[in-house]
């Protein structure tokens, strides 16, 4: 299949009218959810996501239908959440679908609210997403007076109430016991699990957590059956993914495509490579939680699942950071565990006091403080962090720190072993601050 | 700014906000999970929660005032104090970072003569250094309010300060021209 023609979930992007209800619909938007509720029946619905591959694609990439199969058959009252609190660095797709297809997140949303049995879904956007929230509580009203949400959806007997939730600023609640916590009306802090919230979640009745462009993927699935979907990517990354990219390349932005596709290519053919007078020096794959890449690392890997974790790496988010030649990788690290200590949320003693510990040794070694055991320091440091905590908060912040240290050793080395001769030509002199993570 | 708190202080809804309460009560499941859409609301309409309010919604969502505290300390965007008349948020993670937010960030600071984390002594703006906005192809960006602007270039802060300055603030790059 030509490439040109894979826009499962990106056909709205760019336009001006995608996010009108008429546009929707007479696009074919909302036939999946008539199709799943006239007769294709709760089952098959799951059965086609399981069958199709789908991935959860906020970053952990767990199957989506065999997350749904975990909700227990004789639960009373379930509950759908879709994760919209797009915070990881580097990624800024899903504010793509909200902003440019809200219809088709709430036709995936209510196609799977009906699948595990759910009565009421809630959206949680972030809060800093304000003019989204907007957009979507439109989109909510306009299905609602359509008969498309609300009691007996299009006379199927079936009952979903879509509240969109506002979050307030807080990275941890994009994990979904911090998301469920923080609807609950408490502090967004990780729950240890298991109880699994499909098991034990909200009010602690089962409830199932996706991300926006998961549940996005579902009405494609229903409608063209898990065939056409699996008929995109690789055997085990099955369907499209949507890369958000950033940096100096020539055409930053989000792509949709299939899985699999090598990073040499979509780095030539939709990025159109490095603007003029860059190099290209790292890239960071899946979102800032992920381990960095090398530029020769990079342009040997394909983009999915499996070859980026054979790689060392991982797909994560597809919040692809394109490093250039001329930055300074220390200071990135520090730019990123400043992240890290910032949004820990402080609950778990190796995160909190580790992320912390990461910051201040990185900013002494850029302050020319530093000691040669600085680097085994860090090493030490985030071996008492690694999956040592509730949530993989600690991990999202040792795997960049562990991979900039190991590949990109000398640049941390050269910090410590001697100092640079006065007068020298650096970007970063001895002694002078980043001044805004000082 | 440590005026002594008044115990005397009572906060009443705003008659304007009764609907926007009872429909937030209306639809979620239980008094507690309408902590964060009431806080909301309360913010939309004050620019920030005094604790007087903070109080007043521990009582209507039977929770004690520490519990809606922690909520409120919790989030960075709940603000408890009285806020500048414009907060610029820029962002200044990785992507942004890689772009060039250093340098607007200091062009900011120059020319509003105050540091990050500090605001003017006219009360006019607040500057303060916010993680990834979600504008990470389109860096560097900072927020105000709702919206975004985005690929600032040192000009282009200049227009959006005097554009606030006026009262009329450039149309933000996420408010997009849409068709009706």
């Amino acid at each position: 299949m030509a490439r040109a023609d894979c826009k499962i979930l990106s056909s709205r992007f760019g336009r001006r009218d995608g996010h009108r209800l008429d546009v929707y619909r007479a696009e074919g938007g909302y036939t999946a959810l008539a199709k799943a509720l006239g007769g294709m029946g709760r089952d098959a619905v799951t059965a086609a996501v399981k069958d199709s591959g789908l991935r959860g694609r906020g970053g952990a990439g767990f199957p989506a239908g065999v997350k749904w199969g975990f909700v227990p058959k004789d639960a009373e009252r379930v509950f759908f959440m879709v994760n919209a609190d797009e915070s990881e660095p580097g990624t800024f797709k899903d504010r793509y679908l909200l902003d440019y297809d809200p219809h088709l997140v709430l036709e995936g949303a209510a196609i799977s609210s009906f699948a595990v049995g759910a009565d009421l879904c809630f959206v949680y956007i972030r809060g800093e997403f304000g003019w989204l929230v907007e957009r979507m509580e439109q989109a909510v009203a306009e299905a609602y007076a359509a008969g498309l949400l609300g009691k007996d959806i299009l006379g199927s007997g079936y009952d979903l109430d879509v509240v969109v939730h506002k979050g307030a600023g807080a990275y941890i609640c994009g994990e979904e016991t911090g998301l469920i916590n923080s609807i609950t009306g408490t502090k967004g802090q990780p729950s240890i699990k298991p109880p699994f919230p499909a098991v034990s979640g909200f009010l602690g009745r089962p409830t199932i957590v996706n991300n926006v462009e998961t549940v996005a993927a579902v009405p494609f699935i229903v409608n063209e059956g898990a065939a056409a979907y699996r008929a995109f990517g690789t055997e085990k990354s099955t369907g499209t993914k949507l890369w958000s990219v950033s940096g100096p390349v020539r055409r930053p932005g989000v792509y949709e495509v299939p899985l699999g596709i090598p990073f040499r290519e979509f780095f030539a053919e939709h990025l159109g490579g490095m603007r003029e007078g860059e190099e290209l020096k790292a890239v960071i794959m899946g979102g800032s939680s992920v381990p960095v890449l090398t530029a020769d690392e990079a342009m040997a890997v394909n983009l999915d699942y499996e070859s980026l974790q054979e790689a060392g790496t991982m797909l994560g988010s597809g919040g692809m950071i394109v490093i250039p030649a001329r930055c300074d990788m220390v200071e990135l690290i520090q730019v990123l565990m400043h992240f890290y200590w910032d949004e820990s949320c402080g609950q778990c003693t190796p995160c909190r006091e580790g992320t912390g510990w990461l910051h201040k040794i990185v900013r002494r070694l850029r302050r020319g403080e530093g000691q040669a055991a600085d680097l085994d320091l860090l090493e030490k440091v985030c071996d008492g962090m690694a999956g040592l905590t509730i949530c993989p908060l600690a991990d999202a912040a040792v795997m960049p720190m562990r991979s900039f240290l190991q590949k990109f050793r000398p640049e941390f080395e050269a910090l410590v072993r001697e100092p640079r001769p006065a007068g020298a030509a650096t970007r970063w002199p001895r002694g002078e601050e980043v001044p805004h993570h000082a | 700014m440590s005026a002594p708190v008044e115990e005397t202080r009572r906060f009443s809804l705003p008659e304007a906000d009764r609907e926007r309460f009872a429909s937030i009560l209306e639809r979620y499941p239980t008094r507690r999970s309408a902590m964060m859409p009431a806080l909301w609301m309360i913010q939309d309409r004050l620019g920030h929660v005094p604790p007087e309010a903070a109080e007043w919604l521990a009582g209507e969502l039977g929770v004690s005032p520490a519990k809606v505290r922690e909520v409120l300390s919790f989030y960075t965007m709940f603000r408890e104090r009285p806020q500048a008349k414009h907060v610029l948020q820029v962002c200044r993670n990785i992507s942004c970072h890689v772009m060039g937010a250093r340098e607007i960030i200091a062009h900011l600071e120059k020319r509003l003569g105050v540091r990050l984390g500090e605001a003017t002594p006219d009360g006019m703006f607040a500057l303060e250094g916010v993680e990834c906005l979600g504008a990470c192809g389109m860096g560097p960006a900072l927020q105000i309010g709702k919206h975004l602007y985005e690929e600032l270039t040192p000009e282009k802060v200049d227009r959006l300060l005097d554009s606030l300055r006026k009262g009329e603030p450039l149309r933000p790059d996420t408010d997009r021209e849409l068709e009706e």
